[in-house]
């Protein structure tokens, strides 16, 4: 009696978790076969659910349209530069909160911790008149460079540091290295899970970002796939086969380091979400 | 819990303090079982780095290492705070500038696009966070139960939304969402019910922010619950059950309560995050219809970028500060009288 009830309330929470996962993964799936088939097909009633033949049509009248290659490279670009020197720079700053004393630590820190609370709204006109003044809209510095210090990936940073014992730093000292020396190969090879975690973080935030290069970037050669895309769908007439194929070009790479690393995703994401 | 870092290198750093030869031995990656070739390796590192004059001292390190980070924050974030405060004064002609005092604010306050930005904003606010917080609190249990299996496969399904890019989702969901030839109208169809006007009419459009809103971030809060719930301890449980309690009784007495810090984290974030809402209803309405998705941010980008009413668009992006302090400082004073 007790052992059925037990099997079919097991059924149930499978069949619930399922139907889950399918609304998580279905539209992924859509997407990806959307990019292989014609824009009118793509309405298709029924659905088609099998992959069509017109990926290689939809690359290239994206191409004439937009310039993939271009558009694709400047989003890979942007988020790899971005990600190492905001890496870098976070976890210089996050070293020096986690292991040094120094006068106005505390202040800076406090200023740190305000402006992860800030909107970015508010910085967005005041940079906007900064950009068109340094005469940078449609360039990569534009976007790379105002959002390099992330005050949540010098938080992570400084959480992780402080764990590296001080006395690895002292003995280091004591044979000799320098300060810059020992930060690069005493403490961040002994951080390297939290370094994968905060530059997975920060790639795909800037990977996915839509709002500042919407403003900054206006030539069609220096446009991020999500602007890309943004402007595909404010045209009269919308080519659903190049925005599928939009989509799915902006989900894939993102999509295969996830699954490649999805520990340190998750781990950068959850941030200081659970503490001890 | 600490998320971050990996079980060996936590190991190695709760072992007692290192000896001097052992943390260099450490650093060089070879195995502490090997006494002889520490020794060795230990001497080599000491012929290795010599004394050498370097302009970065144990005294200046500090500001060295801190001081990209800082220049950049005070270029690029505390001037525009500032800047951006002192333009919700003015009134900005091309290049001139005029101070109006408080004019932008009294025209906010008469702005009827403005209430109902933030009126949508609090509606989708108030009908979209517990929605999603409960499936995702429900789908968490259901995965830290010990009887489900696959667990890995369930987890990285479920966040997966949350990796992409909000434009990608939205348009997505813009294509399924189609009032006339949407895959979602379509299998209403097959269920025999009446085609839904989701991005034309004010109620459903609303209603589509909201579900495009869910699905990308309901396995990410997920996650974060499943975190949260193996990090209660197995003890409370088992002195439950050996007093007689009930699976029901130990969810409400014990899984619940040991998750209130993590509860309140989710609805923090998800707070901030709806107050910001830009991505979805950009994509999906441009606020409309009849503004029915007009959020504040929207409506900021518009004032800014679409008019070039730059002190205007300050006043908006002001009151979104008061907006979010305030209720930030609300949810945090709840945290605390609930701790005291």
């Amino acid at each position: 009696m007790k052992s059925t009830k037990n099997i079919s309330s097991k059924i149930w929470i499978y069949v619930l978790l399922l139907v889950g996962v399918v609304i998580s993964i279905a539209p992924f799936y859509w997407m990806i076969v959307g990019s292989t088939l014609k824009s009118g097909e793509i309405f298709h009633v029924p659905p088609k659910i099998l992959p069509g033949d017109h990926l290689a049509e939809n690359f290239r009248s994206f191409n004439d349209s937009l310039g993939i290659v271009k558009i694709f490279w400047n989003s890979l670009f942007i988020a790899v530069v971005f990600t190492v020197l905001s890496t870098l720079i976070c976890s210089m700053a996050g070293y020096a909160f986690a292991k040094f004393r120094f006068r106005g630590r505390n202040l800076i820190f406090f200023v740190i911790l305000c402006s992860l609370m800030i909107p970015y709204q508010v910085t967005l006109i005041p940079l906007f008149e900064m950009m068109v003044s340094f005469n940078w809209l449609n360039t990569y510095q534009a976007i790379i460079l105002p959002s390099l210090a992330s005050p949540f990936a010098i938080y992570l940073m400084r959480q992780n540091m402080k764990a590296v014992p001080d006395s690895l730093i002292e003995a280091s000292r004591v044979d000799g290295a320098g300060e810059v020396r020992i930060f690069f190969t005493v403490i961040l090879p002994v951080v390297r899970p939290a370094l994968a975690a905060a530059s997975i973080f920060l790639f795909m935030s800037q990977w996915n970002s839509l709002i500042w290069p919407l403003i900054t970037l206006n030539s069609k050669e220096m446009f991020t796939l999500p602007v890309a895309l943004s402007s595909l769908i404010g045209m009269a007439r919308i080519d659903y086969g190049q925005v599928m194929l939009g989509t799915t070009l902006s989900t894939i790479p993102i999509m295969i380091i996830f699954l490649l690393m999805q520990k340190h995703f998750i781990s950068g994401i959850l941030g200081g979400s659970v503490k001890e | 819990m600490r998320f971050s870092k990996g079980d060996e290198s936590e190991a190695e750093f709760s072992s007692p303090p290192l000896q001097q030869e052992e943390s260099i031995q450490f650093v060089r990656g070879v195995s502490m079982a090997q006494p002889e070739k520490i020794i060795s390796t230990a001497a080599n590192y000491r012929v290795n780095v010599k004394k050498r004059k370097t302009l970065i001292t144990p005294k200046n390190a500090p500001y060295f290492f801190i001081g990209p980070s800082l220049i950049l924050i005070i270029i690029f974030t505390i001037y525009p705070v500032i800047s951006s405060f002192i333009l919700s004064f003015q009134e900005v002609r091309g290049a001139e500038k005029t101070f109006v005092g408080f004019a932008n604010y009294t025209r906010l306050f008469h702005d009827p696009v403005f209430y109902k930005s933030l009126l949508n904003t609090f509606e989708i606010l108030i009908v979209q966070v517990p929605i999603m917080l409960f499936i995702s609190l429900l789908i968490a249990v259901g995965l830290h139960s010990s009887i489900v299996r696959f667990k890995a496969f369930f987890r990285i399904a479920y966040f997966m939304p949350a990796i992409t890019a909000l434009v990608a989702a939205s348009i997505v969901f813009m294509i399924l969402l189609d009032e006339h030839f949407g895959l979602i109208n379509y299998l209403l169809s097959l269920m025999g019910l009446e085609p839904i006007h989701w991005l034309t009419s004010p109620f459903w459009a609303k209603v589509s922010v909201i579900v495009v809103m869910t699905w990308r971030w309901t396995g990410y809060n997920m996650v974060i619950f499943l975190a949260g719930l193996q990090a209660i301890p197995k003890e409370l449980y088992e002195a439950a059950s050996i007093d007689g309690a009930s699976k029901v009784k130990q969810f409400f007495l014990i899984t619940i309560p040991q998750l209130k810090p993590v509860f309140i984290f989710t609805v923090v974030m998800s707070t901030i995050g709806t107050l910001q809402l830009f991505d979805e209803p950009f994509i999906l309405t441009q606020g409309g219809p009849n503004s029915a998705t007009m959020t504040i941010t929207l409506y900021l980008y518009e004032t800014g970028f679409k008019y070039f009413e730059f002190g205007y668009a300050s006043a908006i992006a002001y009151i979104l500060v008061i907006i979010i302090a305030v209720i930030s400082w609300i949810q945090m004073k709840w945290v605390g009288d609930l701790e005291e």
